[in-house]
């Protein structure tokens, strides 16, 4: 049951159904409502920016249309496949980057990548070109991941969601960090990775640069979301109530 | 990918941080010895002179007399699986700390593969440590327990050591995914496992006795209790593989 | 396969009233079910203690088995409800919570039982044999039983939400459940191999005394009404305190919506 039949992305394609629909979700973490209704649509080969205060539920947002967190009331859709019963359908073709970067400390950079890469059967030189994207291709490919800079295991985690080839990316606080050439690395990913059909949903504090990286902003304020104006973005707060 | 090929995947990997790390080498097997070592001070009253005598014993087998008067040659094949089952928790919660340190298994979850794979190869990477862990502490009794094996026995030995540690990964590692990242895990994950492995425990013992001929046990004793070990295995290797998936899968 | 997530209401044919609008776990049901009960213990205690005569050769002593065997059906079948409910909750398609309560009031239950069991097991042992304990496949069993449904019950306590829970511990039921024929069969097969029973077993003796014969069945059978009216009131007790759970979580989903209605009202 594939919904939005009519619908028109801001790329001008028709009947294609969005990657994400999220309607009234609510998520909760222990017994405390950390979305509590959460309300959004995302199309395929947007880049979305979820923009809030700390504790507001971006984090879990996120998580949530990865499907590890459960969906306890509501309607949530990721391509098609419903979030409370099909989550473990959602997965293989999302990437998530949370706070902590799902790598192996005591494996080198081209350890783990390879690792993230063979699990969808991804050819050595596809992890290869994914570790030279990152920059993560030559010097630091044989230091084991607990030794390298937060900067770094920011970018081998990024190689290895290149790697996994997903098709939606969630993305929590990137660019925390990164350095200024990082950044734009991480930047020339994204856009690669969306021309090349990919969705994007970033989570950041970062609201110049990830601003002009999203092609909308969505305010999220004690769990619950509210559309904004991409020309908002110095502004913390929601535009208009 | 095949579910195969993801098993494949996960096991070199653990066994690959293993090989950086040399935790179980450096740190779990001299715990073990160890234990073996503690377990020889608690029983041995002797002084590890000429061994223990032991005083009255009741009969009550008409058939087997106790053969031998040394306590700690008589109680080596327990010892011997009593210090692989702490180790065994060890290893299992080290199993689970490097996924759950930087959230790989969260990564893992999101990754969607198949979770019985992912069961199958942590399995068979813990089993590997185990295997290794025992054969050393197998040589550590036959030193310092004084036991011997004769010849005969080593293809006995051999089995059982196969067929347990089967059966103690697979219940480690299904337990230790329920476990994983949930805060009081250290005294769950024992209270969990230890009462599952008892028939292990019971198992593996006999059969090692009668490998090792301890107290005049047949070789052919240990037969049965191979049986049961292969039983526990199947039972948790099958049952772990499927129920390893909705239980990793409830983890926030 | 919408897990279930509506409003409790009670399961009770007895009555049709929500759950939550009553003031108590209490029904006509469970109030038939506890007279019997009380009136059972009564007859048991009757027979138990007055007229069933002592035993020849253990005397007095004799009358702990009208509470020792009673206990321990009563723990096995506890346990084996739990395996059932948690298997009817992750294999039926509607994934009722309903089974998942059950199946932990019962493991609750088992374990008291369980414990009784032991005690009373051991007081008999030592008054009549000797000893407090011994090694054989029966008592080997119960004791890492008693230990494995205590780990069950750590497990229902993990947190989460009412559906992480029941399936966690569905699993867990369900492997405890194989721990009984396997433990057992080990332990009657290391048993066997070296050593006679040389205990006097629990069995039910068909030789035994048809007044004392019939004195047990009285105590299984008040004991049993005992299990379904406590069960039956656990279950409830949890379902409210699932309740409360549900409606805690919509006070505080209200909270954070109006947090937000504020929050958007601030510059």
């Amino acid at each position: 049951m594939d919904g939005g039949s009519d619908r028109t992305s801001e790329q001008g394609v028709t009947s294609v159904p969005p990657v994400v629909e999220l309607r009234e979700a609510v998520a909760v973490l222990g017994s405390f409502p950390a979305l509590a209704g959460a309300t959004l649509t995302v199309d395929g080969g947007e880049i979305v920016l979820l923009r809030g205060p700390n504790g507001a539920g971006k984090t879990s947002l996120l998580r949530l249309c990865a499907g590890l967190l459960p969906l306890a009331r509501g309607e949530g859709r990721v391509f098609g496949f419903d979030l409370a019963t099909q989550a473990s359908s959602v997965r293989p073709r999302v990437g998530m980057l949370g706070h902590r970067n799902g790598l192996y400390g005591d494996l080198n950079v081209a350890e783990n990548v390879s690792f993230w890469g063979a699990t969808v059967g991804a050819s050595t030189e596809e992890i290869e070109a994914a570790m030279v994207r990152l920059g993560v291709a030559d010097r630091l490919r044989t230091i084991p991941v607990s030794r390298l800079s937060a900067g770094q295991k920011r970018r081998t985690a990024l190689a290895c969601l290149v790697a996994r080839r997903a098709e939606l990316w969630l993305l929590d606080e990137p660019h925390a960090g990164l350095d200024a050439q990082g950044r734009d690395e991480l930047d020339a990913v994204l856009h690669q990775a969306v021309a090349s059909g990919a969705t994007v949903m970033i989570a950041s504090h970062e609201l110049e640069r990830a601003g002009s990286l999203a092609h909308r902003i969505v305010d999220v304020v004690a769990g619950q979301t509210r559309e904004a104006d991409v020309g908002d973005v110095g502004e913390s707060g929601g535009a208009a109530s | 990918m095949s579910s195969l090929r993801i098993a494949r995947l996960v096991a070199r990997k653990d066994l690959a941080i293993e090989r950086r790390s040399k935790v179980a080498i450096n740190q779990v097997l001299p715990f073990a010895a160890i234990t073996m070592i503690l377990f020889a001070f608690a029983l041995d009253s002797s002084g590890g002179e000429s061994g223990s005598v032991i005083e009255s014993v009741e009969v009550t087998d008409p058939q087997r007399v106790i053969r031998t008067t040394d306590v700690l040659e008589l109680v080596a094949p327990g010892l011997i699986w009593l210090a692989v089952l702490f180790s065994l928790l060890i290893l299992v919660q080290r199993s689970f700390a490097v996924e759950s340190d930087d959230g790989a298994l969260d990564a893992l979850r999101v990754a969607g593969v198949d979770p019985a794979a992912i069961f199958w190869g942590k399995a068979v990477a813990l089993g590997i440590q185990l295997l290794v862990l025992e054969i050393v502490l197998v040589g550590i009794a036959v030193l310092l327990y004084r036991a011997d094996l004769p010849p005969a026995g080593l293809g006995m030995l051999a089995i059982t050591l196969f067929a347990a540690t089967c059966g103690l990964a697979f219940v480690g590692t299904l337990y230790g995914g329920l476990t994983a990242g949930f805060s009081g895990r250290e005294s769950l994950l024992p209270l969990l496992v230890l009462p599952v492995v008892a028939p292990v425990l019971i198992g593996a013992t006999r059969a090692v006795e009668s490998a090792f001929g301890t107290d005049g046990v047949a070789l052919s004793e240990g037969w049965p209790w191979i049986g049961l070990l292969v039983v526990f295995a199947v039972a948790f290797g099958v049952g772990g593989a499927l129920a390893f998936g909705p239980l990793i899968d409830e983890a926030t | 396969m919408q897990p279930e997530r509506q409003q409790m209401t009670s399961t009770n044919s007895a009555t049709t009233e929500p759950l939550s609008t009553r003031a108590g776990t209490g029904t006509r049901a469970t109030r038939v079910l506890g007279i019997a009960t009380i009136v059972m213990m009564v007859w048991l205690v009757a027979f138990g203690l007055g007229f069933s005569p002592a035993d020849r050769d253990q005397e007095e002593a004799v009358r702990i088995m009208y509470v020792h065997v009673p206990t321990v059906w009563l723990a096995y079948l506890a346990f084996v409800i739990t395996a059932l409910c948690s298997a009817l909750y992750f294999f039926t398609k509607k994934h009722s919570l309903g089974f998942d309560r059950v199946a932990g009031a019962s493991a609750e239950i088992g374990v008291t039982f369980m414990a009784l069991t032991l005690v009373s097991g051991m007081l008999w042992g030592r008054i009549t044999w000797g000893v407090f304990w011994q090694w054989d496949a029966r008592l080997t069993t119960t004791a890492l039983l008693f230990v494995s449904y205590i780990g069950y019950l750590s497990v229902r306590r993990l947190g989460g939400s009412h559906h992480q829970r029941a399936k966690r511990s569905a699993i867990i039921g369900m492997l405890a459940v194989i721990e009984i024929p396997l433990v057992h069969w080990s332990v009657r097969l290391w048993r066997g191999l070296h050593q006679e029973a040389t205990m006097a077993s629990t069995d039910l003796d068909p030789k035994i005394d048809g007044l004392m014969l019939f004195s047990l069945f009285v105590g299984i059978i008040a004991f049993t009404l005992l299990y379904v009216w406590l069960l039956l009131h656990r279950t409830r007790s949890l379902a409210l305190e699932d309740l409360l759970d549900d409606q805690g979580l919509d006070r505080a989903l209200d909270a954070r919506r109006h947090e937000a209605a504020t929050a958007g009202a601030t510059p």
